[in-house]
C-alpha cells in the first residue's frame, strides 16, 4: 500500500474544485436550513441550474463567461421563484416534499433526449469552459505541489475556487450578524413571532431561498467548469444528500461549519476509499472487491449521516446551546 | 377626577368618547361553534382596558382577528382612522396595533437582548441590500439597543441579557415578550394574560409599567383572569361570554353585576377558601 | 413520629447538564397534609415536583416515600408505589371518554375499578353524571376535574398537583381550589405547586416558599400569610388594595 500517494490524493483533496464546489452548495443550504429553517431537499437542482445555465449559454448562445454564469443566477432565481411563491406560506414539510419532487423533476428533464440539443441528454455537455480558462493569467504546465502535479486549469479553478467561497464566506457573516440576519434568526424559531413583531415573513422567506440557490448555483458552476464536464446523472438525490452531510458534519447554523465541514468530509473519504483499496488489494479484505470499496463510500456517508443527526446535530462548529434550549 | 369614557349611557357596545379602534360586526365560526360574534364594541383611546370572560369566551380569538392572525368570517374594524380588515399582521403591528400570545412566544433560540432588538421597527438594515453596507444601519443599531437595554432594565431582565431566552423561566419569557412588544412603541397595546405564570410581587411592578405605557399616551387592552390586577389599573371592563360582549363599564360597576359574578368571578371573590365550609366525605381507606 | 409520606432531603436536579434549578431542596409532607409550593418564576417549584415523580434528574439529595428511598426510579415504578402526578397541560386523554379516561388510571390495577370509582364520584359527582362524554369536549376547569379523577383511581399515598389553577377562570379557580380541599379531607396527601399564592395558603396546611432552588421559607398557610416579609416578596399587596 503506498501511503505516500494515498496522503497525497487526501490532502490533494483537502483543496480541489470538487470539494469546493460541495462547500458552496453547503453554504446555500446553510443559509436555507441553518439560519431560515427552510427545509430544502433539492439543493442539486439550484446546482444543476447553475452548471447547465453556464454551459448552455457558452455552448447555444457562445455568451461571454460573465454572462454565462448571469444566466446560471438568473435560472436559479427564477427556480427559487417558481418553489418558493406557493410553498412558503404553507407548513415547512410542504417545502421539503416540493424540492424533492422538483429536483427529480429538472435532472429527468435535463437528461431527457427531446432536449438533446441544448442540454446533450444523457450524455451531457462539454467544452463549455474555454471561455472561461481563456483568462488564465497563469502559464501552461504541470506543477508540483509535493503533494500532487497539477495544470494550469486546474489551479485556476482552484484559485479561483477558494477565491469564491471567500467571497460568499464574507458576504454571509455580513448578512447573518446584520438586522436582516437576526430577523430570519427569529423566522427559523416562530413565524408569528416575527409577524406580531412588524416583519413581512414571506418576503425575508423568499430572499433567503434566492440566496441560498444562488450561492449553489455558483457551487455548480465550479463543479462542471473543472472537469470541463457536465453530466446529468450527478445532480442526483446523492448530491442533495452528501450537501446535507456536509453541512450537519461543520455545523448548520455557521459559516466555517460547511468550509471545514466539506473539507475533512471528502479528505475523509479519500482516505478511507484509498486505504480500504490498498487493504483489498494485499488481501486484507477478502470479502471486498475494489469495485465495491468505491460503493461503500455511499454506505459510509449514509451512517455518518444517521450518527450525525443522532448523536452530535449541531456539528463541528454548531452552538449546542441552541440545540437543547427546548429541554424543558 | 375621572373624564367620561362613554358617550352617552353605558350598555354592552357603547360609544366612547374617544375610541382608537372600533369594531362592527365581527364574526368568526368554526364549524359548528361560533367563536366570535361582536356586534360592536369600541375601545377608548390613552386608557387601559381589560377584557375578561370565562375560558374559550372567545378573547384570544378576537384578538387573533383585529390584529391579522386570523381572519373574521365577517367584520370591520378601524384603527385611529385606517380600515384593518384584511391587513395582513405584520403590517398591523407596524401600523401601532402590537400584541403579545397567550402562549409566550419568546424566541428561546436566540438571546434577550437579540430578542428586543428584533422588536424595534424602520430598522434599515432588515432590508436585504441594506443589510450588506454596515454604515447604513450601524447607528440605528446602536439607538436600538440602548432603548433594549433600558427597557431590559426596567423588566428586571438585564442580568439575563446574553442569556437565551429559552433558559429563561415561563414567568420571565412574558416579561421579554413585554418589554419585547414595547420596543416599537405601539399606540394600542394588546397584552394576552401577560400576568399568566408570573409571581405576585412582580406583579405589582408589572402593573406601573402598564401605567406608564398609559401616561406616555399609548392604549391598552389587556386580557386578564387576575381580578384583583383589573380593578387595581383598568379604567374600563369589557365582559366577553360565548362570543358576544355581555357588559362593560367601569371595573366597579361591572364587578358588581351579578351575572358576570355567576359566570365568572365567583360568589368567593372576596373570601378566604380556607373558611368556606367542605362537606365531609367518608374516606373509604 | 409517623413517617412522613414523602420526604425529601436536600435535592440538587436539573434538565441541562451542568445546570442545577434545585440547590439544595428540601420538604416533607405528613399523612393527610395538604402542602403548598409557591415562589418567583425560576425558583424551581414544578423542578421540584417533577423531581418528586421521576422526570428530573436528581444530582444530589434523597428522596424517600413512606420511609422507602425512591430517588432516581422511573415515574412508572413511582406510579406503581403510589405517587400520583396530575400535569398542567395535556392532563387527559381528549378522545377518551370521562369513564375510559379514569379507566386509565387504574389500568396497573384494573381490578380495583368499580371500587375506586366509586370513590372518586363521590368526591365529584359530575364525573358520573357525565361518564360518556368525550373528555375533549369539556372546558379546562372541567378536564383539570377528570385529571384529577384519574389521578386518585390509583388510591395514591400522595398527589401532586401542578398549578391546578392555571388558566382558569376566576370562578373555576375558586371551585378548583375548593376540590383539592374535599380530596384532601377526604384523606389523601396533597403536594400543589401554585402560582395563585394567596389562594395557595389559605387552603394549604403548611407551606414551602422556593427561592433560587431552595426551600427559603416555610410555615403553615396562615404564618405565610400573615407574614409582612411574604407579602412584600412573594405575595403582592394587590389584594389589599
Amino acid at each position: 500500500m503506498d501511503f505516500l500517494q494515498i496522503l497525497g490524493l487526501t490532502i490533494g483533496q483537502l483543496f480541489s474544485p470538487f470539494t469546493i464546489a460541495y462547500i458552496l452548495c453547503a453554504l446555500g443550504l446553510a443559509v436555507h436550513f441553518g439560519y431560515t429553517g427552510l427545509m430544502n431537499f433539492g439543493q442539486a437542482a439550484f446546482a444543476a441550474l447553475g452548471a447547465y445555465g453556464f454551459s448552455i449559454a457558452a455552448l447555444t448562445l457562445g455568451w461571454d463567461w460573465w454572462a454565462c454564469v448571469l444566466v446560471g443566477i438568473c435560472a436559479s432565481v427564477l427556480f427559487a421563484f417558481l418553489l418558493g411563491i406557493p410553498t412558503l406560506r404553507l407548513r415547512a414539510d410542504y417545502l421539503a416534499i416540493v424540492t424533492i419532487a422538483a429536483a427529480q423533476a429538472l435532472k429527468y428533464a435535463l437528461q431527457a433526449s427531446d432536449f438533446a440539443s441544448v442540454t446533450g441528454g444523457s450524455a451531457g455537455l462539454h467544452g463549455f469552459a474555454e471561455g472561461f480558462f481563456a483568462l488564465n493569467p497563469i502559464p501552461v504546465g504541470r506543477y508540483d505541489l509535493g503533494f500532487e502535479t497539477i495544470s494550469e486549469r486546474e489551479m485556476f479553478i482552484t484559485i479561483v475556487g477558494w477565491i469564491l467561497v471567500a467571497v460568499v464566506a464574507v458576504f454571509m457573516v455580513a448578512l447573518t450578524k446584520s438586522p436582516w440576519g437576526r430577523v430570519l434568526k427569529g423566522i427559523r424559531e416562530d413565524e408569528d413571532a416575527v409577524r406580531s413583531l412588524g416583519k413581512s415573513v414571506f418576503a425575508m422567506k423568499m430572499q433567503a431561498l434566492i440566496i441560498g440557490g444562488v450561492i449553489a448555483s455558483l457551487g455548480g458552476m465550479i463543479f462542471v467548469i473543472s472537469p470541463e464536464n457536465n453530466d446529468p446523472s450527478t445532480w442526483g438525490t446523492n448530491f442533495t444528500f452528501m450537501i446535507w452531510t456536509v453541512l450537519l458534519l461543520g455545523g448548520a447554523a455557521t459559516i466555517f461549519g460547511p468550509i471545514v465541514g466539506g473539507m475533512s468530509f471528502f479528505a475523509l473519504l479519500m482516505l478511507t476509499e484509498g486505504v480500504m483499496t490498498g487493504l483489498v488489494n494485499l488481501g486484507f479484505l477478502p470479502f471486498l472487491n475494489v469495485a465495491q470499496v468505491a460503493q461503500i463510500r455511499y454506505l459510509l456517508v449514509g451512517l455518518a449521516l444517521m450518527l450525525l443527526v443522532i448523536f452530535k446535530p449541531q456539528g463541528f462548529f454548531g452552538n449546542k446551546r441552541e440545540t437543547l434550549v427546548n429541554a424543558r | 377626577m375621572r373624564d367620561e369614557i362613554a358617550l352617552g349611557a353605558i350598555a354592552p357596545g357603547c360609544a366612547k368618547v374617544d375610541p382608537i379602534l372600533v369594531v362592527d360586526n365581527v364574526t368568526r365560526k368554526f364549524g359548528g361553534l361560533t367563536a366570535v360574534d361582536v356586534a360592536h364594541v369600541e375601545i377608548p383611546r390613552g386608557r387601559i382596558t381589560a377584557l375578561i370572560g370565562p375560558n374559550g369566551a372567545g378573547k384570544t380569538t378576537f384578538f387573533n382577528l383585529l390584529t391579522g392572525f386570523d381572519k373574521p368570517d365577517t367584520g370591520k374594524w378601524v384603527f385611529d382612522g385606517k380600515d384593518l380588515a384584511g391587513v395582513a399582521p405584520h403590517k398591523v403591528a407596524r401600523l401601532g396595533m402590537v400584541r403579545t400570545f397567550q402562549l409566550t412566544k419568546s424566541l428561546n433560540l436566540m438571546t434577550v437582548i437579540e430578542n428586543m432588538k428584533l422588536g424595534a421597527l424602520g430598522q434599515r438594515g432588515e432590508g436585504f441590500w441594506a443589510a450588506l453596507v454596515r454604515p447604513i444601519w450601524k447607528s440605528q443599531e446602536n439607538a436600538i439597543t440602548a432603548k433594549a437595554d433600558e427597557l431590559l432594565k426596567r423588566f428586571k431582565l438585564d442580568a439575563k441579557r446574553e442569556d437565551y431566552a429559552g433558559e429563561l423561566s415561563g414567568g420571565q419569557r412574558k416579561l421579554l415578550e413585554m418589554a419585547r412588544a414595547l420596543m416599537s412603541d405601539p399606540r394600542l397595546v394588546m397584552l394576552d394574560e401577560p400576568m399568566a405564570g408570573v409571581n405576585p410581587a412582580l406583579t405589582q411592578s408589572l402593573l406601573e409599567h402598564i401605567k406608564q405605557l398609559k401616561n406616555n399616551g399609548a392604549s391598552v387592552l389587556f386580557v386578564e383572569h387576575d381580578m384583583h390586577m383589573v380593578r387595581n389599573i383598568s379604567d374600563w371592563v369589557i365582559v366577553m361570554a360565548e362570543g358576544k360582549i355581555v357588559a362593560e363599564g367601569p371595573p366597579a360597576v361591572v364587578m358588581k353585576d351579578q351575572a358576570v359574578i355567576d359566570a365568572y368571578l365567583g360568589a368567593h371573590a372576596d373570601t378566604d377558601l380556607g373558611t368556606v365550609e367542605i362537606k365531609s366525605i367518608k374516606a373509604d381507606k | 413520629m409517623a413517617t412522613p409520606v414523602v420526604e425529601a432531603t436536600n435535592l440538587h436536579a436539573g434538565y441541562l447538564p451542568g445546570i442545577n434549578i434545585l440547590n439544595g431542596c428540601s420538604l416533607i409532607a405528613n399523612q393527610g397534609e395538604l402542602i403548598g409550593i409557591i415562589g418567583p418564576n425560576g425558583a424551581g417549584k414544578s423542578t421540584l415536583l417533577k423531581a418528586i415523580f421521576g422526570q428530573v434528574n436528581i444530582r444530589d439529595g434523597r428522596i424517600k416515600l413512606n420511609g422507602e428511598d425512591i430517588t432516581g426510579l422511573k415515574a412508572n415504578k413511582l406510579v406503581e408505589k403510589g405517587v400520583a402526578f396530575v400535569p398542567q397541560t395535556n392532563n387527559v386523554f381528549p378522545s377518551l371518554t370521562i369513564e375510559e379516561n379514569l379507566e386509565m388510571g387504574v389500568f396497573q390495577n384494573p381490578k380495583r375499578f368499580n371500587e375506586r370509582f366509586e370513590f372518586v364520584t363521590t368526591i365529584f359527582p359530575d364525573l358520573e353524571k357525565r361518564r360518556n362524554q368525550k373528555a375533549g369536549s369539556l372546558s379546562g376547569g372541567e378536564r383539570q376535574m377528570v385529571a384529577m379523577g384519574r389521578a386518585l383511581m390509583i388510591d395514591p399515598s400522595v398527589l401532586l398537583l401542578d398549578e391546578p389553577s392555571a388558566g382558569l377562570s376566576p370562578v373555576r379557580q375558586d371551585e378548583a381550589f375548593l376540590r383539592v380541599r374535599e380530596v384532601n379531607k377526604a384523606g389523601v396527601t396533597v403536594i400543589m405547586v401554585e402560582q395563585n399564592a394567596r389562594r395557595c395558603l389559605q387552603i394549604c396546611d403548611r407551606a414551602y416558599v422556593l427561592d433560587q432552588g431552595k426551600d427559603a421559607h416555610t410555615g403553615t398557610g396562615r404564618e405565610l400569610l400573615a407574614d409582612p416579609k411574604m407579602v412584600e416578596l412573594y405575595l403582592g399587596n394587590l389584594a389589599e388594595l
